[in-house]
């Protein structure tokens, strides 16, 4: 996985630019789970470790840690897709409570 | 938490591992548009450089200069995304790079409507591109105004529900099958290892090679962001936006044969831009269905 926190690139004048359009650094800086107002649980013990939410998560905030899918709550913007299409129902939608 | 819980097994992954689109992206919940970025990249890999034009993804991506993407992108105006890659593919070219595979990008507004003559333009003359439209059928990025890819019977902000849209969708891969070019394909976000598959056949082809990929929208669809698996997968089992490739403008193939088509109703139901539409209006949008889809199976012989 790459950093979380990527550190801000600043350039100090023109002559820094890269030449190419490129990025200089990733969006990881943008913690989206931020707008989430349900999070995933996943409940191992139902857990058949098909990768189906792994597959389908537009973030995509679930990596594969160990053989089983974990959610990166830093990213998570809590659409539900891992959930509805989980073919054991093994993840569910909870709450958040700030 | 652990292994006590179950004996692990090796999980199978059906598509790439590798992961060139990262997180922090500002797309909306559920964003259909995201997962087609991230299955194509998957299979085209870093060698890659995309040109896009005014679209969601000109946004999702992130602003100048840190990106979510890990390959170069080429910010376009909006009718130039054929035109600006068939240039990026020649300058490539100019400086002894062959290798690199130079993606168009665009929305369907992008696409079926503004973008239509430069992509025309480079169909033609069988630029070595690849042009994808991620088709979530409006000009989402403006806020919903209807495109000549908004299909018969949506609401958008500019066809309220008085006067929804009453013209159907223009067929795009008629379009540019009636420009022979090598290789054209429909892919959706619900068949991912249908995608990826597609999609690396289409890298190893030279010439202009087009993707129309169904993206749903639930901020334009008004539909749930849980859904929007959901929904691409019934359009595909309906024969909403049935998945096919066309080779040479002529050889059509269907990738996923239905043995049992199922009705339109369910799909059009779960989405608030058709809640206005009458049984009568739904059997009509049935009848042009099963019509597209006859004629498919014709065309496919
Ligand atoms: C020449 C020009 N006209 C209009 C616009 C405003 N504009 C930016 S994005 C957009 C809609 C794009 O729609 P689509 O291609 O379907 O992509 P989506 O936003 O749905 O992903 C429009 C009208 C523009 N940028 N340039
Ligand atoms: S809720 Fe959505 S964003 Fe969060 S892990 Fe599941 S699929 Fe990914
Ligand atoms: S408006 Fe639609 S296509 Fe655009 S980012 Fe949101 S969900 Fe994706
Ligand atoms: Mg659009």
């Amino acid at each position: 996985m790459r950093p979380k926190k990527a550190k801000k690139v600043v350039f100090k004048s023109a002559a820094e630019m890269p030449l190419l359009i490129c990025s200089v650094g990733h969006q990881t800086h943008n913690l989206t789970g931020a707008w989430r107002n349900i999070r995933p649980e996943v409940d191992r013990s139902k857990c058949i470790q098909c990768g189906i939410c792994w597959k389908f998560c537009p973030e995509p905030a679930i990596e594969i840690v160990d053989e089983w899918p974990v959610v990166d709550y830093d990213y998570c913007k809590g659409c539900g897709i891992c959930a509805e299409e989980c073919p054991s129902k093994c993840i569910v939608m909870v709450e958040e409570r700030k | 938490m652990s292994t006590e819980i179950k004996k692990q097994k090796k999980m199978t992954l059906t598509i790439p591992a590798d992961e060139p689109m990262a997180c922090g992206h500002l797309a909306c919940q559920g964003c259909g548009a995201t997962l087609a970025m991230r299955y194509m990249l998957k299979a085209l890999g870093q060698r890659t450089a995309l040109c896009i034009p005014a679209c969601c993804w000109a946004v999702i991506d992130g602003p100048y200069p840190y990106s979510s993407l890990d390959v170069p992108i080429y910010h376009c105006a909006f009718e130039t995304a054929a035109s600006t890659a068939t240039g990026v593919k020649a300058g490539l070219e100019m400086v002894g790079d062959k290798e690199t595979t130079v993606v168009a990008w665009a929305g369907d507004g992008g696409t079926f409507d503004i973008g239509l003559q430069a992509l025309s333009g480079a169909a033609e003359r069988n630029e070595d591109i690849i042009y994808v439209c991620y088709d979530n059928e409006a000009y989402m990025n403006t806020g919903i105004q209807r495109s000549s890819a908004t299909p018969y019977g949506a609401w958008t902000t500019t066809t309220p529900v008085k006067h929804f849209k009453t013209r159907p969708k223009k067929d795009i891969v008629s379009i540019m099958a009636a420009h022979r070019i090598p290789y054209i394909a429909t892919a959706s976000v619900s068949h991912p290892e249908d995608f990826v598959k597609k999609m690396k056949k289409a890298k190893g082809i030279k010439g202009t090679r087009f993707f129309h990929v169904y993206a749903p929208c639930p901020t334009g669809w008004k539909s749930r962001p849980e859904d929007s698996i959901k929904l691409a997968r019934m359009a595909v089992q309906n024969a909403y936006f049935p998945l096919f490739e066309v080779e040479d403008g002529e050889n059509y193939a269907i990738n996923l044969k239905l043995k049992d088509k199922k009705p339109v109703d369910d799909y059009l139901r779960l989405q608030g831009r058709f809640r206005h539409l009458t049984d009568v209006q739904i059997a009509a949008v049935q009848a042009e269905v099963d019509a597209r889809w006859e004629r498919l199976l014709k065309l496919a012989g």
